[in-house]
């Protein structure tokens, strides 16, 4: 169970990067990197879990006593809390400056931008 | 060709990597020591039933504040790229949304809003918590918005209260420093009756200001967005 999420967080993170590596459209490289973000939260959220443990909640079935014997490691879950939130912090700055490059020129492929080239 | 040929290399390697990582990895039997410590501590510490809610507000308190302070910033910044060059340019007149996509956003918003609250002030009890309540307040403004993609949300009351939830928020971090051990303590304020709404100290109050927090930043990036595409 464990290793198929692992192995669809990897798959989903190669996907991404192929994506944004092949794709000349600014847009779809974005998304590719939303699917590539994706795919390393996956790997990060199972690499917590244990199996025949619960989330790290304490509650009736889960008390105070046992919870180091009971539950799932809290540290990635809140590690990828804060990766979400900031990935789509991301994702809209992407979204932001792609408008204002499509503004700029008119064009979203990104081999019309040929300022930085050399 | 080069191209594709240097890219297919690169992923390539990169799969190996995964594949070798993958086929290497066993999972843990028991919790490393940071997990012990904190699935032991937090009840008596913190008195939060929700483990991760204690480790992002409290434990690792500081990182949440630096966290919502980059929300800030990329709220600012798409403010800032997307801002208009001219207050008065022709705006497209958009056709009016059918009448059930009105209605139900009419029904929706509100629940949406008493959800989103719920979610972060129940957020050391149950999953959930500032960020989640506060991303699900912003698709209440998403609802709005696509129902009349040309209204206005006014920016100076989204600001304002981004503003004062992110002056409490810092406000009461610094309560800790002199009234309990540290910046982001929460044990300033009664811990309260474990499993109980009214517990774990300054939990559920830092944890609200943080899902309006969140929520404002959200609803100022997508009212940004909007208004960038309307122009």
């Amino acid at each position: 169970m464990i290793y198929i999420a692992m192995a669809t967080g990897f798959i989903l993170v190669l996907m991404g990067l192929y994506g944004a590596l092949t794709n000349s459209n600014i847009l779809r490289m974005i998304v590719s990197f939303t699917i590539a973000n994706t795919g390393v939260n996956i790997v990060l959220v199972a690499v917590g879990y244990m199996h025949g443990r619960t989330a790290p909640i304490l509650d009736k079935t889960v008390s105070v006593a046992e919870a180091s014997a009971k539950v799932i490691d809290p540290v990635p879950q809140a590690l990828v809390l804060t990766a979400i939130v900031i990935g789509l912090g991301v994702t809209t700055l992407m979204l932001a400056y792609a408008y204002r490059l499509y503004i700029t020129k008119g064009t979203l492929d990104i081999a019309k931008f040929t300022e930085l080239k050399w | 060709m080069i191209k594709r040929l240097s890219v297919s290399l690169i992923l390539a390697s990169l799969g190996l990597i995964f594949v070798a990582l993958l086929l290497g990895y066993s999972p843990d039997e028991e919790l490393n020591v940071t997990g012990r410590y904190y699935a032991e501590h937090t009840a008596e510490d913190i008195g939060a039933a929700n483990i991760v809610t204690a480790i992002i507000v409290t434990y690792r308190g500081l990182d949440t504040l630096g966290e919502v302070t980059v929300l800030f910033l990329t709220a600012s910044i798409v403010g800032l790229v997307l801002a208009r060059q001219s207050k008065n340019t022709p705006t497209i007149q958009a056709e009016p949304a059918g009448e059930l996509l009105n209605i139900g956003s009419r029904l929706l918003v509100p629940l949406i809003l008493i959800l989103g609250a719920y979610v972060f002030i129940n957020g050391h009890l149950t999953p959930g918590g500032g960020f989640q309540g506060g991303a699900i307040i912003a698709s209440a403004t998403l609802l709005m918005l696509l129902t009349d993609p040309m209204r206005r949300f006014s920016h100076r009351l989204i600001a304002i209260i981004e503003s004062i939830a992110g002056l409490f928020f810092v406000t009461i971090g610094l309560l800790g420093i002199f009234l309990a051990g540290g910046f982001l303590d929460n044990r300033f304020m009664p811990i309260g009756e474990f499993g109980s709404l009214f517990s774990a100290g300054a939990i559920p109050i830092i944890y609200s200001l943080i899902g309006l927090k969140v929520g404002a930043e959200f609803s100022s990036m997508l009212v940004s967005l909007s208004e960038a595409e309307d122009s």
